[in-house]
Parts: C-alpha cells; structure tokens; sequence
C-alpha cells in the first residue's frame, strides 16, 4: 500500500469511528445516575463543615435517627420508637434493629451516644443548647440510648431530624470520636449508598454505590423520613464548574440531573428537548442585608431603620433572580413563606412606597455626616454581587458615602469576623442569604440571634429579641408558638437585627427519562428511577 | 553536554524554592480565611476560630514557611486542608488529564501553524498570506472561552457529534480519549498556533531572503526542499523559543479550558484551591507549575543545538 493511500484510509476511519460512537458518556444503563452537585464535594466530613453540598452527600451515606418530611415534622428514621417523661426532661430512644455500618458492623447505641457527642459541639443552634441542659447521654442497651436533662427541652425530635446543618448524623464510634474541629479520615455510614474512595477526585467526580445491608423502613419515602429506596448501583456525582456547560451537557444527555442550572439558561433548557425543568427547593432563601451593629452610625437604631424604610425588596430580587417573577416574593418578615409560623407582624417599614426623604433625616438624626460606609461584597458569588451592586446604588441615594469593596467570598468569610471599626479593617454592611428550611423557626436560625458578642456577625443585642426566642422555646402546642413568633418577629424588626432583601428560589433541572425527583432543599435521590 | 544538562537541572533547585517562597509570602500577605470557608455561614466567630487554630493557621508566617520547606525538602507536599488527602495524590490524580491536554494541543498547533507559517511565507503578498495572517488574527484575539463555548455549541450540541465535557483516560480508548479532548485542544491551541504561524512567516521570511536560500534554488533544489529542508531549518531556532515561551501561556490557558470543558486537570485543581485558600494545594501546583516551565525551557535551549550545530553549551 501507498503511504498516501495508508494515510487517507487511516484518517478517515479513525475519523467516521470517531463520529459514529455514540456518545460514550450518554450511553448509561438505569442503574448508574450522573448528577451535577451545586458545587464542588471537596470532603466529606457534615460535622466538621456546614456546607450544604457536604450535607447533600452525607445524607447517601449516614443515616439519621429522626428525619423531617416535607410539613418540617421529624419521623423515625433509625429510631424505633422513644419515650420522654412529661417535662421533657428525659427522653429515651430505641434503635430499629437489623441497622449495620457498610464495613458490616451492627449499629449500637454506644455509636449513637458518640455521634450525638461530636454533632452538639458543633451545632450552635440546637446542638449546644442540649448540651448546656445535658446531665448525661447513655446507651443503655445495645438498642437503646438516654438522654438526662436538667431541663426541659421539647424540640428534641426536630433537632435530631432537622435538615439544616450540621445534621446529625450517625457515625461509627471510632469514626465519631474524632476531634469535631478536625476531619474525619473514613467515610463509613449505615445509609443507602456507600462511598467509593477510590474514584473519588475532589473537584471532578465522587461516586456512591449501593449498599445492599440497607434496611429501609415500611414508609413512603417523604424527604428524610420514610423507606429510602434506592433503584441504583451507582450515582456519579460530576463536578461541572461552569454553568452554561454543565447545561449543555444535560441538554446533551451527558448527565442526568442538575441541581442547580444557571438561571439565565433556564429558559433555554426549557425548551431542550428531553430535559424537565422545576422549582427545585420549595422553601427557598431568603436574601440578608447584614448590619454591622458595633459602629456608626448602625449602631443607632435610627440608621438601621433608615435602610429598611429606603430598600426595596423587588429591586434586590430583580438583581438576584432576573425577570421570572414566579420565583420571588417580598417578604415583611424574617421566617419563610408558606411555613407554619410565617408572620409580617412589625414588617411594616418594608412595605408600601420607600420614602428616601425620610430615610435621610434617620440618618442625621443618628449623626451621619457623610462617613464612608464600607461596603464587602463578594463578587464571585452572583447572588451576593447582585445584592451588593444594589445596595451600593439605594446608599448613594440616600446619600451615604459607599466605599465598594469588591473581594472574594473567602476575604468576605474572613473579614466579616472583625469587629473593628470600618476605617481600622472592619466593615458596616455585606449580603449573604439563608436557606428557608434554616428560617422557618428560631431553633435552626442562628441569623437572628440578637444576643451581642456570641451573635452571628454584625452582632446585634436586643434583650427583647431573646426573651421571644426563649419563649418560642417554652411554647407548648402550635397556637403559642405563634403568638411567641409574631412577638419575635415584631421585636427583631425593629431592633433591625438584619434586613432581608426578599424570598427567591432556584431551579433544578432532569432529563425527562428521570423520574421520581422532588422539590426539596436537599436532592432527594431515594426513589428516583431512570429508563 | 551533559555536564551542562546537570548543571541546569541543579539550577532549577533555587529557582524553585525561590518561586516557592514567592508564592508562600504572596497567599501570606492575601486574604482569605479557609476557616471561614470550612465553617461555613452559620458559624460563630468562636467555631471559625477553633478551626483555624486546628489547622495550625493562627501560626506566624515563618514557622508556617518553616515547617512546609521542611516537608517539601523530605518529598511530603503536605495534605489538603479541604480533602484531608496528600497533595502528592492529588496532583498525581490531575495529571494525565492535563497533560494529554497540553500534548494534544501542542501536536495541533505544530501540525497546523508550522505549514501555515511557512506557505504564508512562501506566498508572501498574495490572498494566502493574507488569509493565514487573518486566521492569525482571529486565533489571537479570540478569548480561549469563547472559542470553546462555540465548538461545544456546534460539534455537540448542534451537531451532535462529541460529548460537551470530561475527560476519558486513554488506557480506556485512543477514539474515546481523542473525542472528549479534541475541542479543549482545538480551542486551547488557537491563541498557541496563531503565535507559532506569525513567528514561522516572519523568520521564514527573513530566511528565504539569504543568499544560500538563492543558491539553493540556483542549483536546482525544489520548492519543497528549499521550504522545508533548507529554510524551515535555518528559522527553526526563534520558532522553539516561541513554543517555549508559549507553553506559559499554554498552562495559563489550560485552567479556563479545563473549567470550560469540565476537564479534572491541574488547572482547575488550582483554580479551586485557590477560591478555597487551599494553601498547601497552591503552592503544591505551583511548584510542579514553576518546575515544569523550567524543564521546559532546558528542552528549548537543548533543541538550539540540534537545529543550529553552531550553539554550543
């Protein structure tokens, strides 16, 4: 043969082979699922970080003892059955049986007893308060654990079941008995899937794989309650850093689900054939204007008010979310919509026409005189850059003097812990926003905690805020509950603890051979089939 | 020659640890709190603090330099703060997607831009030159991104005829490995062969002028032999300089490549490391970065003497 003749022959079968095979990615059977995580699985540890994406994959592979369902009530999980004395005061629990880790080992209370020893550290909002009322926490049995107060706590099943991280989740003792400051070396649980190590590149790819000792319970899987069924072997967590390929790559049949698409591509893959598009997280988030309550002039609760009267809240969620308006809402109160104890008692400042002329004589009635307001936005996140670049523009028009400080979500992180005043490194304002499964009660909502130097950042005090909080606490039935939460929700709006800027909620994105997906602040892959 | 190789290689030790100590004092002096990141946005200030301390972050910035050389000096790179795994296994795990990148680039933009350089020459003033020098243009001035979203767009998604991201090992299959790699490689190797065809054209024109060049022809040599065996030769000394500036270039390019093309490579590795101030995973890359770039540019000043006998070292 020619070497002219070899080369064509050589090029254009390599090159028809090449178009021929169909797409090797595309080509998966039913029982592998390729999911796009909201971000990138850098550990696994839900003890030791509180990001929800390490909390999204710990829930494939640590189970938990109680499990809230889609009306935020805590079911039994790993827990048979418990039984709590009338004040609250000792609660006792007994394990399913037949439970066992993935390295086959049987689930005792004492693993229990240590999980729950390392997760209260580490849980400021309902984790440390049990450990504060604590006299002790023992297994009693094999299957049975105690835990004995010295007072009364009620919302013990929802703070065991609750989604918001830290999570508790069940551990090993050995594993549990970790420094809960430090990581966790290995990833045994006795949840559905198992975590394959090997195949594990942070920042590409995590893998899970069926683990066949998992007993679900009889129930209908409902969130984090009920019969976790899996219909996979395996599901291939792909780490897709850019948004518009990683729709393509859905559109493309390279993966199955996205967590998150990009909300200006949202339209785009409505229109994909083959791909389903829907609300992914039905309590949303809610926006956050967080104040420095430490220095001038928002250490005057005139300043502070000034903003809520001047901020419109469509404005922000304009900036945040774009022109769909079925994904947003103004919100006059700081608990989610469309939960139990939603309230707009004392969200009267937020509502109706904003009034800049006012908002300027609060200002100088606190004795602003032009200082500069330091401004932190972190401009690599979308949702804080666009709550930054709208607020910079609502100072101005009030006639604050911003100093735009234009940083990463690190520097951001790291500089809204100081205290001191803006001119020495410190700050006044930055944005962020909170998950609506963390906002619908005070238990889970450390944003709101008005109790100074151990508040959140910016460090609000208010007495009365934590007087309504305590009382929240003590409520015996729903009805009190509300009437503590109204109070609150009235106390912290005009003390200004913070000053949301709105509810939004976000897309999540299948193929249409996937069915089974449901709208909740977590993916939720029990149950999930695909043909 | 080899006594010279040695002594280059030896050379490459300071300029290393130099880099190193750059890179160190650099992430020192910029903010950024890992702890911060790690304890996410619900932590107290006091949680953020514990963390910190744990990871030994509240250290002076000497003791922490201290303690890294030691460990690099016994071939320990250090562990993630992120992962909890060795850097060492980390790196090892980015490389062959990174690498295969970057060689597949090369041989296409050498394939292409060398030819293209040199009949540019050759047809000097004409539509050809004119029409290679545009695409020159356009290579050079086009954002590697954007060149990539339209590949993916076309071969992809509206063609259907490659996958839009990742990567497959070519231990799995040189067709399946070529076909997740040949758009990050064309859209990475535009601005590399718009460089290369603009140095080819323009010392190859200058060669083409010289009198043995003449000669050459005078005595009968054909266009090709004149083109590629006499000329291509003789130009052949600032075109590897360029390709070994270029691969800077090229590793710089490789991290919005890797993202683009959701390719799990060193680059991306870096750019995550560095969103999280995952600082013994920076200075890890960035040493195997510096490292590289200095082999690299050894191969160069060692390739002088082939194509030019009389470059001696």
């Amino acid at each position: 043969m020619e070497r002219r003749v070899f080369l064509k022959a050589s090029a254009a079968t390599l090159g028809s082979s090449m178009l021929a095979i169909p797409n090797l990615a595309r080509a998966a059977d039913g029982k592998v699922l390729r999911f796009v995580p909201q971000a990138n699985l850098a550990n696994l540890d839900p003890i030791w970080t509180t990001q929800y994406v390490v909390r999204n994959g710990a829930l494939l592979i640590w189970d938990m003892l109680y499990g809230v369902n889609d009306k935020l009530q805590a079911q039994p999980q790993m827990v048979e059955g418990h039984e709590v004395t009338p004040d609250f005061k000792t609660w006792t629990f007994k394990l399913r049986p037949g439970l066992k880790f993935h390295d086959g080992e049987p689930v005792r209370a004492k693993d229990v007893v240590a999980s729950i020893t390392r997760w209260m550290v580490r849980d400021a909002t309902m984790g440390l308060p049990i450990k504060k009322r604590l006299d002790a926490l023992e297994a009693i049995d094999d299957r049975t654990f105690r835990f004995r107060l010295n007072a009364p706590y009620s919302k013990m099943l929802f703070a065991l079941g609750k989604s918001s991280t830290p999570c508790l989740f069940i551990m090993p003792e050995r594993i549990a008995a970790t420094d809960p400051f430090k990581q966790i070396s290995e990833y045994i649980g006795s949840g559905p899937m198992r975590f394959k190590r090997d195949d594990w590149v942070p920042g590409a790819k995590a893998v899970f794989e069926r683990f066949d000792g998992y007993v679900p319970r009889d129930e209908k899987a409902n969130w984090l309650s009920g019969g976790k069924r899996m219909f996979f072997d395996r599901i291939e967590w792909q780490i897709v850093p850019d948004g518009a390929t990683a729709a393509a790559a859905l559109q493309n049949g390279e993966v199955d689900w996205c967590e998150t698409p990009l909300p200006d591509l949202v339209p785009l893959l409505k229109k994909a054939p083959g791909v389903e598009v829907d609300i992914a997280d039905p309590l949303g988030n809610i926006g956050a204007f967080r104040i420095n309550h430490l220095h001038p002039p928002f250490n005057d609760v005139r300043a502070r008010r000034a903003i809520q009267i001047a901020l419109s809240q469509a404005d922000y969620m304009g900036a945040v979310v774009g022109s769909d308006e079925s994904l947003w809402k103004t919100i006059p109160g700081y608990f989610t919509p469309d939960t139990p104890l939603y309230t707009e008692a004392g969200g009267d400042r937020l509502t109706g026409p904003r009034d800049y002329e006012l908002a300027r004589k609060l200002l100088a009635e606190a004795g602003y005189k032009g200082e500069p307001i330091v401004l932190l936005v972190a401009t690599d996140v979308s949702i804080t850059k666009a709550q930054g670049d709208v607020t910079a523009d609502l100072l101005k028009r009030i006639g604050m003097n911003v100093q735009y400080a234009a940083l990463d979500w690190g520097t951001v992180g790291q500089r809204r812990a100081k205290r001191e005043p803006p001119a020495e490194g410190g700050w006044h304002i930055f944005h962020t926003w909170h998950a609506g499964a963390d906002c619908v009660n005070p238990a889970t909502y450390i944003a709101l905690d008005a109790s100074g130097d151990t508040a959140w950042f910016g460090w609000p005090k208010s007495d009365l805020v934590q007087e309504k909080i305590a009382a929240w606490y003590d409520a015996a039935d729903l009805a009190a509950e509300k009437v503590a939460i109204e109070e609150l929700n009235k106390a912290a709006m005009d003390h200004v603890v913070y000053v949301p800027t709105g509810f939004f909620k976000g897309y999540q994105a299948w193929r249409k051979n996937v069915s089974g997906v449901v709208k909740a602040p977590f993916p939720v892959f029990w149950d999930v089939t695909k043909t | 020659m080899l006594a010279y190789i040695v002594r280059r290689i030896l050379a490459t030790i300071p300029v290393v640890l130099l880099v190193a100590l750059f890179v160190f004092s650099l992430l020192y002096l910029a903010p950024g709190d890992p702890a911060a990141i790690i304890a996410g946005d619900q932590a107290t200030p006091a949680d953020v603090d514990r963390i910190r301390a744990s990871l030994g972050l509240d250290r002076p910035y000497i003791i922490r330099f201290a303690d890294w050389l030691w460990q690099v000096l016994n071939g320990n790179l250090g562990v993630s703060i992120f992962t909890n795994l060795p850097v060492s296994h980390m790196i090892a795990q980015r490389v062959e997607p990174t690498l295969s990148l970057m060689v597949l680039t090369l041989i296409l933009s050498l394939s292409f831009a060398i030819p293209m350089g040199v009949i540019a020459a050759w047809k000097h003033g004409t539509i050809i030159d004119r029409l290679v020098m545009m695409l020159a243009v356009f290579g050079f001035s086009t954002p590697v991104f954007v060149v990539g979203y339209l590949l993916a767009y076309v071969f992809a998604l509206y063609l259907d005829w490659l996958p839009v991201q990742g990567f497959t090992s070519i231990t799995v299959g040189l067709v399946p490995f070529l076909r997740n790699l040949i758009l990050p490689a064309t859209a990475l190797g535009l601005v590399y062969m718009a460089l290369i065809a603009r140095i080819t054209r323009a010392t190859m024109l200058d060669v083409l002028s010289q009198d043995y060049v003449r000669t050459a022809k005078a005595k009968g040599v054909g266009q090709r032999g004149v083109l590629f065996v006499h000329a291509l030769k003789n130009a052949a000394v600032p075109i590897v300089t360029i390709v070994g500036i270029g691969f800077a270039a090229l590793i710089g390019g490789a991290v919005v490549t890797e993202s683009v093309f959701a390719i799990p490579g060193l680059g991306r590795l870096t750019v995550d490391a560095i969103l999280r101030r995952d600082y013994p995973v920076i200075q890890g890359v960035v040493l195997l970065f510096s490292f590289v770039y200095v082999l690299v540019n050894l191969g160069v000043d060692l390739l002088y003497t082939l194509f030019d006998p009389r470059i001696r070292y």
